[in-house]
């Protein structure tokens, strides 16, 4: 199976900084690929660069190709709205819209122009049961979001990206806000999403990337060092920095 | 250094396993003089030196259930980790089949054995595997564990060399049938200690290169 996302020679500067170096990865679908490193390493500059989030900052250089699906996402024929609908972002704080929890999810669809009434509460529902939250809040739908758990906006964020019916999930430390039994439900909904969707987590937790994560990539001042199955790279790394950095000798 | 503590422990990890490797050599080198010289006394000192192995097992387990808990390990330090707490079943089993060797010197009350000879060239061959895998765990040297995988094949041969010697024996003099027999089990116990060694050596293979090879016992 052909690789859902693939970066080739992949460089990025920000203004003279330059943040990632020639990186080369493919990405399989329908698997868990963690990205782990130091601050500052590039991984989450790497993550944005799969929905073109880093477009958004001014200096922003790139060289090299992404392709989704085959296409380079970086050619002025690409729309990027209907990118980022394909692949969707969840970030490190929880950032549900000052609104009803119904209208946090039925957001999405609405700007790409579903309006039926039967048809929002049909996705409103599916993508809340995606994202395993649908029985704590089915008797609130039209309560104000923020009124959640920071656990409980986390999973409605992943709704809320889930309602507008992506293959991708990019996902930049999600669970590094939340306490244990939050992370551990993420953790359990990511591993029930990728039967369904690609998922590329940034994650400092290690042994969060070793519980569910298929393949790991290891980002070190803005080169990927190293990038294989999971299992392999935290039993048998085959680069020294990989060693040294996932058993804690620096970082 | 960001792992203090954590080198600390393995530290204490790696001399918990000398000692007890140690003790390993000590008590088939004790069990095989005893029945080289046919000395209860010496045979009578096998016991403790066991019971000191089987603590020491307790010992370790602890510390790398302790080491998995706290540091989480992985990659090499997962594999030490683990490779210990196989290996220390190995040992005690070594342990254990020392004062086996050492029960039936007792029973045997001195008698000399017609196959002494033999058995006491198993039995260097047999401390000497096992000195060499905890010399190989100590070293990280797969070259060393590597070698006393093969060595197997040797003490395997002395094994059946012995079978068929005391078949013959057995055939001979029927009524020491008993006392023949007491000689198998001998040779049997140095033979399986050879198989642990072997285990530890393998373990020590996993344990610097993340490959365990199985097959080769």
């Amino acid at each position: 199976m052909p690789p859902i996302l693939s970066a080739q020679q992949l460089n990025l500067w920000y203004g003279a900084h330059q943040a990632l170096h020639n990186i080369n990865i493919d990405i399989p679908e329908k698997n868990i690929t963690a990205l782990i490193g130091p601050s500052g390493c590039g991984k989450s500059t790497f993550l944005k660069t799969l929905n073109r989030m880093n477009d958004l900052i001014d200096g922003v250089k790139i060289t090299g190709s992404v392709t989704y699906e085959g296409a380079d996402i970086y050619d002025p024929s690409t729309d990027v709205n209907e990118l980022r609908r394909s692949i969707g972002m969840v970030f490190q704080k929880p950032n549900p819209f000052p609104m009803s929890i119904y209208d946090n999810i039925a957001y999405g669809p609405r700007t790409h122009g579903i309006k039926n009434k039967a048809k929002l509460d049909e996705i409103v529902e599916q993508s809340l049961r995606g994202a395993a939250i649908w029985d704590e809040v089915k008797d609130r739908l039209k309560k104000n979001a923020l009124g959640l758990s920071g656990g409980q906006q986390q999973r409605l964020c992943i709704a809320r990206a889930l309602a507008v019916k992506p293959k991708v999930l990019l996902m930049d430390e999600p669970t590094s806000a939340l306490d244990p039994i939050s992370t551990s439900r993420i953790e359990d909904l990511a591993m029930q999403l990728r039967e369904q969707y690609t998922i590329v987590i940034v994650t400092h937790n290690m042994q969060q990337a070793v519980r569910i994560s298929d393949n790991t990539a290891f980002f070190l001042l803005g080169e990927l060092v190293e990038v294989g199955q999971t299992e392999k790279i935290f039993s048998q790394p085959q680069d020294k920095r990989t060693e040294d950095y996932i058993t804690g000798r620096f970082g | 250094m960001m792992r203090y503590r954590f080198d600390e422990q393995l530290n204490e990890l790696n001399s918990e396993m000398i000692r007890m490797g140690a003790l390993c050599e000590e008590v088939i080198a004790l069990a095989a003089k005893a029945l080289d010289e046919g000395d209860r006394a010496l045979a009578k000192r096998v016991a403790p030196l066991d019971t000191q192995i089987d603590q020491k097992e307790r010992t370790i387990e602890t510390l790398c259930l302790r080491l998995l808990l706290q540091q989480q390990p992985v990659a090499r330090d997962l594999r030490q980790i683990s490779a210990a707490l196989k290996m220390i079943t190995d040992m005690e089993r070594i342990g254990d089949q020392a004062e086996d060797i050492a029960e039936i010197v007792l029973f045997l009350d001195g008698r000399p054995s017609e196959h002494n000879g033999l058995l006491q060239q198993m039995a260097r061959a047999a401390i000497t595997m096992v000195t060499n895998s905890v010399d190989a765990f100590v070293k990280r040297d797969t070259h060393l564990a590597t070698q006393v995988v093969r060595s197997d094949d040797t003490v395997d041969q002395y094994f059946s060399d012995i079978k068929q010697s005391l078949i013959t024996k057995i055939s001979e003099n029927p009524a020491d049938g008993a006392y023949f027999l007491d000689c198998l089990m001998i040779a049997k116990y140095f033979e399986r200690i050879a198989d642990h060694a072997v285990n530890i050596a393998q373990w020590v293979i996993f344990s610097v290169t993340g490959v365990h090879e199985e097959g080769a016992t």
